[in-house]
């Protein structure tokens, strides 16, 4: 916990995300963005954390991130994710979806490129009828959008018009997507579905739909096994993390009672997929670890309960069932770890790369852990 | 009502005219709203403007909004610590608690570079009530902690300490200042005096008569009130100098008798000159232990309620505040806690903040909850299940109730019936299911297909929720199973529907309407008994329209009943003979 570092930044953090690293690098990352909301002056904000040679004799370091540049922004952000290494595109509660491009010779922040109105309803009474803009996700050059009007949204950046849109893809809100291969996207909604949607087929259907058994509670989150594709894993309403399995069945292959309230975000980590990340409006953030099950592990790496990251990352590949897709998951060692250590108020996003955790609260403040597997 | 004891501040409002235009007024929570009535004086009616007068510009500051989230952290965690601390440790835990209070004011002042004056009076007079109050330094410690606190906050060090400290007799102020554990007060006292007499020895012996400098340094030690006076540029403020006199006359005085040296203090240091200052009277309300003053003067004094909320507070904690009651029925913390967490619902963000304090607000706190909740605007659905959140974990279920049909209606009128029907499950509002499985049904029967398919195939269990629900889902069951040619048990779910009387008397129509390509199918589907079922609610329709209604009734009314009677005839026909055929061989 010494590890972790905190700022307040005046300002409620809705989005924390890490700036992707270039394929071959080594070190940790340094530099992350985040979103505010519910301002009347919202801000995308860029902070570095470098330790900018202040490393003390176990490599750990000091000080806090400071901000390198920040910008306006319309709206509550609602999601945010980076395209590469320069830009930012983030979905504004108003239904604009902006492309932001960080300039790093001088610092700044400008925006490049925007779809406004890229998410609305249709209503006569009011004459703007934006609809917020729930959820974005990139995969270079291409946008994909989901928002509060059910609306799915495919961008190519630098073309102004969108390259697909299906109208009333969904007949509630839906509230995150993300990629299942380059052409597929999953995305949940309101009432408790998981849908699989083709963007090569011209049809306007999912190509499957999963739910959960039981009542409909609504999905807050989605993410995707990183190696073993066939796994999603899923935030609810009432705090419950569910993992599928979509070569089979309809329904969650297990449910884990995890927070008292919403789940607003769960990631998978990207390079030890072992570990997930989940973070809740109950105040806390939960670090779920199941590398300690494998039986193909050498026993020192079990001491204390606790594994080192890196290097199990190939033998876990090779093992025949991932831990996730095992029946019970509390018969097999997962060790479960809430990082948050006063809970007070709803820690809104987290991101990892590598080491470093970031995550943002309610209680305007950012929190920075980059010994994480130490 | 309470007597006024201060002349009411004025304020001016810029552009409001009470002369040319009759004004009204109503008090919100932390404004007031000026209005400009109809009433014009001087005969002309332009429009009428409203003014928000605000006292809290302080909410505004960016700064400040540090210290209210820090803050909000260590008040939390305050209300939740042990009560079990008992004795010393509560003591010394809330000693550390008053002291991360302060370092928060401190880390803002140093965020700030303007309004660092507000923040270092704030941090002063936080300082010495921790001293006095929660500390309550007894004799002794007192007085080096007043040192301590005189130290920190102004600029010049006592030039004479320091001189005091290198000229002679070392060894005598060594004694003098090493107050370690196993001496007693009394034992101190004997040694001071000891000391003391030394020196008046000394100025008695004119020792020091030669150098005019070191005899007055010599008076000072004695504690000389003229002597010390006359250094009175060294020293900034006049608790300097109370403490400085303390110092040398008095080290070992008791917290009580503080008063009578801090009075006479400011006024041998004011001279009369100068009238006290707000900062000047709020000391001198600590200094006599006069808490409640004190809260009353800072009350007064600062522009927010930051500050005496939360020292209020941790003074409750510490059993120091007497069940003061106010004239309208909450204590004295309890109000002040009212009134800041009020302060922050009227901000658009800090507003979850407040939810915290009313928490702990056990008199008003839950019913100011309800009824400012109601009035945070909901403009995306991630702030309402929020909102939501707040209002479930404390059980508010009217609030539930309410915000889940706000949203549910405005889910309607922008025609995402799976977002209605989803907020209607939240509140598990049985009346607005109805309402949006009326659309739906109203949607087919205008369209002849149903919208939302991927909703109706997927309701679950929450197709439960109400009555009008269920049909839905169990019609759009029937057209399925139509579609799936399983048409025996599609003919057994329809009649079902119309004798359970799960389906509302205004769909019967269409349901026997469904039911005629059933009844026309080469092969027999319904049965007898089925068939004489469909026929009695053919009847139990037709029956219960009146003649007028059936003379209204245009051709395709009753061209539509002709042909049900037609089609029930001839099924019937078919399976009586069907079912007597197989019963015979």
């Amino acid at each position: 916990m010494e590890d972790v570092c905190a700022r307040f930044v005046s300002q409620k953090i809705s989005k924390t995300r890490w700036r992707p690293l270039p394929a071959a690098a080594l070190q940790p990352p340094d530099l992350f963005a985040t979103g505010s909301w519910d301002n009347e002056d919202n801000r995308i904000s860029v902070w570095s954390v470098g330790d900018l040679g202040n490393a003390g004799l176990n490599g750990e370091y000091q000080g806090e991130p400071q901000l390198l540049c920040d910008i306006r922004h319309n709206g509550d952000v609602m999601d945010m994710q980076f395209l590469d290494q320069e830009r930012i595109v983030v979905a504004s509660s108003t239904g604009t979806v902006t492309v932001f491009r960080h300039h790093q010779n001088n610092q700044t922040l400008s925006a490049n490129q925007q779809w406004e109105k890229a998410h609305y309803h249709v209503d006569q009474d009011t004459s703007c009828g934006g609809a917020a803009c729930t959820g974005v996700i990139c995969n270079k050059p291409e946008i994909v959008t989901v928002g509060e009007d059910g609306r799915i949204n495919l961008f190519r950046v630098d073309q102004k018009d969108a390259v697909r849109t299906i109208d009333n893809a969904d007949s509630s809100t839906l509230h995150a997507v993300t990629f299942l291969r380059t052409t597929e996207i999953l995305t949940v909604n309101s009432i408790g579905q998981l849908k699989i949607w083709d963007l090569r087929q011209q049809r306007n259907e999912p190509s499957q739909i999963f739910s959960l058994a039981g009542d409909r509670v609504p999905l807050h989150c989605v993410d995707r096994h990183p190696n073993q594709q066939h796994i999603v894993a899923t935030g609810g309403q009432d705090g419950m993390l569910s993992i599928w399995d979509i070569r089979q069945g309809t329904m969650p292959v297990s449910l884990l009672n995890a927070h008292e309230a919403e789940m607003w975000e769960v990631h998978f980590h990207p390079s030890n997929p072992d570990h997930l990340f989940t973070c809740s409006e109950d105040g806390s953030l939960w670090h779920w670890d199941t590398s300690t099950d494998i039986s193909e592990k050498p026993s020192f790496l079990h001491q204390g309960g606790r594994s080192t990251a890196y290097f199990s990352h190939n033998t876990i590949n090779q093992s025949v069932v991932s831990a996730w897709l095992s029946n019970d998951p509390t018969k097999d060692r997962m060790e479960i770890t809430n990082l948050v250590p006063n809970q007070t108020l709803s820690v809104n996003s987290l991101d990892i790369l590598g080491p470093c955790l970031v995550y943002g609260t309610d209680a305007e403040a950012i929190y920075v852990n980059r010994q994480l597997f130490a | 009502m309470e007597e006024l004891d201060a002349e009411p501040p004025v304020m001016v409002v810029p552009g409001a005219d009470p002369s040319s235009r009759q004004l009204c007024f109503a008090w919100g929570p932390a404004e007031v709203l000026l209005c400009e009535t109809r009433f014009d004086r001087t005969g002309r009616s332009p429009a009428s403007r409203v003014f928000v007068v605000r006292k809290d510009q302080d909410i505004y500051i960016h700064t400040l909004r540090k210290l209210f989230n820090e803050s909000h952290g260590i008040f939390i965690g305050l209300q939740r610590s042990e009560e079990e601390l008992a004795g010393k440790s509560r003591k010394s835990h809330l000693v550390q608690v008053s002291k991360n209070y302060r370092s928060v004011i401190r880390a803002c002042m140093e965020d700030m570079h303007q309004a660092v004056s507000i923040l270092s009076a704030m941090e002063l007079i936080w300082n010495l009530c921790e001293i006095l109050f929660v500390e309550a330094a007894a004799a002794g410690p007192l007085l080096l902690r007043l040192l301590d606190w005189v130290r920190l906050h102004v600029c010049d060090v006592d030039n004479m300490v320091r001189e005091v400290l290198s000229s002679e007799d070392p060894s005598k102020h060594e004694l003098f200042w090493n107050l370690n554990n196993t001496q007693t007060l009394t034992e101190m006292e004997l040694k001071w005096q000891h000391w003391h007499e030394e020196c008046q020895r000394y100025l008695q012996d004119g020792t020091f008569a030669s150098n005019s400098h070191t005899e007055s340094i010599c008076k000072i030690l004695l504690g000389d009130e003229d002597a010390i006076l006359e250094k009175k540029e060294l020293m900034t403020t006049w608790y300097h100098f109370l403490v400085t006199r303390l110092l040398y006359s008095h080290p070992t005085v008791k917290p009580m008798e503080l008063r009578f040296y801090a009075q006479s203090s400011m006024d041998l240091f004011l001279g009369g000159e100068c009238s006290p200052e707000p900062l000047d009277t709020i000391l001198m309300a600590a200094f006599e232990f006069e808490i409640h003053q004190v809260i009353k003067e800072c009350s007064i004094a600062l522009s927010n309620w930051w500050f005496v909320a939360h020292l209020t507070d941790l003074l409750d904690h510490c059993k120091l505040l007497q069940s003061h009651n106010l004239y309208f029925g909450s204590n004295m913390r309890e109000f002040l806690l009212l009134e800041y967490a009020s302060g922050l619902f009227s901000h658009h963000s800090l507003w979850q903040l407040g939810v915290d304090y009313f928490d702990h607000c056990p008199e008003y706190g839950r019913v100011y909850l309800e009824l400012h909740i109601e009035r945070i605007p909901l403009n995306t659905e991630q702030k309402a299940l929020k909102v939501l959140r707040i209002c479930e974990q404390r059980q508010m279920h009217e609030q539930v109730r309410s915000i889940c049909k706000i949203m549910a209606m405005k889910a309607l009128r922008n025609n995402r019936l799976g977002s209605a029907l989803s907020w209607s499950i939240r509140a598990k509002d049985a009346a607005f299911a109805t309402l949006i499985s009326d659309r739906f049904l109203k949607d087919y029967c205008e369209r002849g297909s149903f919208s939302d398919l991927d909703l109706i195939d997927n309701l679950g269990p929450s197709m439960l929720l109400s009555d009008r629900l269920t049909f839905l889902g169990k019609y759009r069951e029937f057209h399925r199973l139509y579609g799936e040619k399983r048409f025996s048990e599609a003919a057994r779910l329809l009649l079902m529907l119309m004798t359970a009387h799960i389906a509302p008397c205004s769909f019967w129509m269409t349901l026997l309407t469904d039911a005629l390509p059933l009844l026309e199918q080469k092969e027999v589907i319904f049965s007898a008994e089925q068939t004489y079922e469909l026929m009695r609610c053919l009847e139990d329709l037709t029956a219960g329209k009146s003649e007028k209604q059936k003379f209204q009734d245009d051709n395709v009314e009753t061209m539509k009943v002709e042909m049900l009677r037609l089609a029930l005839a001839r099924n019937l026909a078919r399976v009586i003979v069907k079912e007597g055929t197989l019963e015979g061989s």
